[in-house]
């Protein structure tokens, strides 16, 4: 039993990189958010949060956090239970998922562009639809940088991230539990609504805190999308880093103390969900 | 009726996904006056800094991938035969650079390696792109892990390491001549999911002030029109044969497709 010895110098490496590049710069964030410039304690810059420029921006970033959480679990939902059980021919299925794998991670600056080049004032939807149509969706109010352009553009990476996780969830629904509602009489409804959902509760939530801090921390698609024009606080924490605005340095490490705190409480939720739905995943 | 909703789920989500992807392909072609011609694609070619920025970015996640790998696969092979105990522990580590936002890590780069620090990395060229190098390996972490946690459980790490050892290898050649031969699909699949991370990364570039590929395509998207649809589409491509060649590497070496 004592044979541990040297065992742990293996595991030396790793640990020394994930210290020096994850966790030590990260904890000198959080430091330095309850520091003054002295270097002496302080909860001055988290009362700095309070300014309603930088509240303005926390709310505006969950929002749409919330919003293309949202939707990216309902769409993507529909569309993996389509293909899982809703009699769409099979051959639908490999397409599908070889192109989830691909848009996931197609974000950041491209996507922006792609965007534009779609939804923008002279984008190829927006003239059809004026074309053909007539109507000018920019003369209704619509405008690509707005809480609902990056809603839609951040869609484009959060249905696929959900139809990777939910597709294997659906398809661990057990045909019998099914045939065992049929059998004592429950209809569709009922059987989505007192089997498979409650089932499936866990890691619906559990995707939904991961979609949440995903579309949370992007910083690229925002930025190349909008600039520095909609106040979300990734963005503002880039303009703080670069020094354009906000003269208080450490109110900086006061909003990526937030960001932190805002991520990390999605994904405790996703591991306490997560924990939970494998139970049902034998 | 229940074929008609999945149709309509299917068919609406399908135009939501290649609408974007026709309207980049035909704005790109856009660039000449009342026809289509791939001027766009000509001058973005043609553009020395086009050609710099994603060669440097190439390099970047070339490096990325052999970093990555000389940590992980040693660690989770080591972690499975003599740490098991461990594994939870380094596990949650690998997944902090999914919690911890890229902008708040490399903003405690910036304050931890700054010139006046005790390793001064920011302070010259080179220590710069040590430290972008190590911060893409933090973000390629999760899935690299991953990846090849779950190519080492295909494997008898236990007795192909006895084998090994009993025949006389040491521990540089059981890791390098026999592990990771034994999960190199599971490997490349990791590699090409960090090398498409890496090759458009924006954030960490910018802020480390390194002349990557995402933040060219940001400060050509912000003065031109048409250019920045046809990179938009050169780095979709780019994503789409990362992603067929990991497939067909996994299908090719029959290794269980890693779940992202």
């Amino acid at each position: 039993m004592r044979q541990i010895g040297w065992n742990w110098l293996g595991v030396v490496p790793f640990f020394a990189f994930a210290l020096l590049f994850l966790m030590l710069p990260t904890m000198n964030i959080v430091i330095g958010a309850f520091q003054n410039p002295e270097g002496q304690f302080t909860l001055q810059n988290l009362a700095g949060l309070a300014s309603p420029r930088i509240v303005d921006s926390f709310v505006i970033s969950i929002k749409i956090s919330l919003a293309s959480a949202v939707l990216g679990c309902l769409i993507g939902f529909a569309m993996a239970a389509a293909v899982v059980m809703g009699g769409v021919p099979g051959w639908i299925k490999a397409p599908l998922m070889t192109f989830s794998g691909v848009a996931s991670n197609f974000a950041g600056v491209p996507l922006a562009f792609a965007f534009i080049a779609t939804l923008g004032r002279v984008g190829l939807v927006t003239m059809l639809l004026k074309q053909w149509f007539g109507i000018n969706i920019y003369a209704m109010g619509f405008n690509l940088l707005s809480f609902w352009g990056l809603t839609l553009t951040y869609l484009f990476f959060q249905i696929p991230l959900m139809i990777l996780i939910i597709t294997p969830a659906l398809e661990g629904l057990k045909r019998e539990w099914r045939e065992a509602a049929e059998v004592l009489g429950a209809s569709t409804g009922q059987y989505w609504r007192m089997v498979a959902l409650p089932i499936l509760f866990p890691s619906l939530l559990g995707t939904f805190a991961l979609l949440f801090a995903n579309s949370f921390g992007a910083v690229a698609t925002a930025y190349a999308l909008t600039g520095s024009s909609l106040s979300i606080v990734p963005i503002m924490l880039f303009a703080q880093i670069r020094g354009d605005v906000l003269q208080d340095p450490h109110l900086g490490y006061a909003m990526a103390f937030g960001m932190i705190v805002v991520t990390g409480l999605a994904n405790l939720a996703y591991v306490i969900m997560r924990t939970r739905a494998e139970r049902w995943m034998r | 009726m229940k074929r008609l909703w999945s149709w309509a789920a299917i068919i609406a989500g399908s135009l939501y996904f290649l609408l974007p992807l026709i309207g980049t392909v035909e704005f790109s072609l856009r660039m000449r006056r009342g026809e289509y011609s791939l001027d766009a694609y000509r001058s973005v070619l043609a553009d020395p800094n086009f050609r710099d920025t994603f060669g440097y970015s190439i390099v970047m996640a070339l490096l990325t991938i052999v970093l990555g790998v000389l940590i992980v696969v040693p660690t989770a092979y080591w972690v499975r035969l003599r740490l098991p105990r461990l594994r939870p522990v380094i596990e949650f580590i690998t997944l902090l650079p999914l919690v911890i936002p890229a902008i708040v890590v490399v903003f405690g780069y910036i304050r931890l390696y700054n010139t006046s620090s005790v390793l001064p990395l920011t302070g010259t060229a080179g220590g710069t792109n040590l430290l972008l190098l190590c911060g893409y390996a933090t973000l390629a972490l999760p899935y690299m892990y991953r990846a090849v946690d779950t190519g080492l459980s295909t494997l008898d790490v236990r007795s192909l390491t006895e084998a090994a050892q009993s025949l006389g290898a040491g521990w540089v050649r059981i890791i390098g001549r026999l592990i990771l031969p034994n999960v190199l699909g599971a490997v490349m699949s990791g590699a090409f999911l960090s090398f498409a991370i890496v090759i458009g990364e924006f954030t960490m570039a910018a802020l480390l002030n390194r002349p990557a590929f995402g933040p060219y395509m940001q400060l050509l998207g912000a003065n031109r029109a048409y250019e920045p649809a046809a990179l938009a589409v050169i780095a979709f491509a780019a994503t789409w044969g990362c992603m067929g060649l990991m497939q067909l590497i996994s299908r090719l070496l029959g290794v269980r497709k890693t779940a992202k």
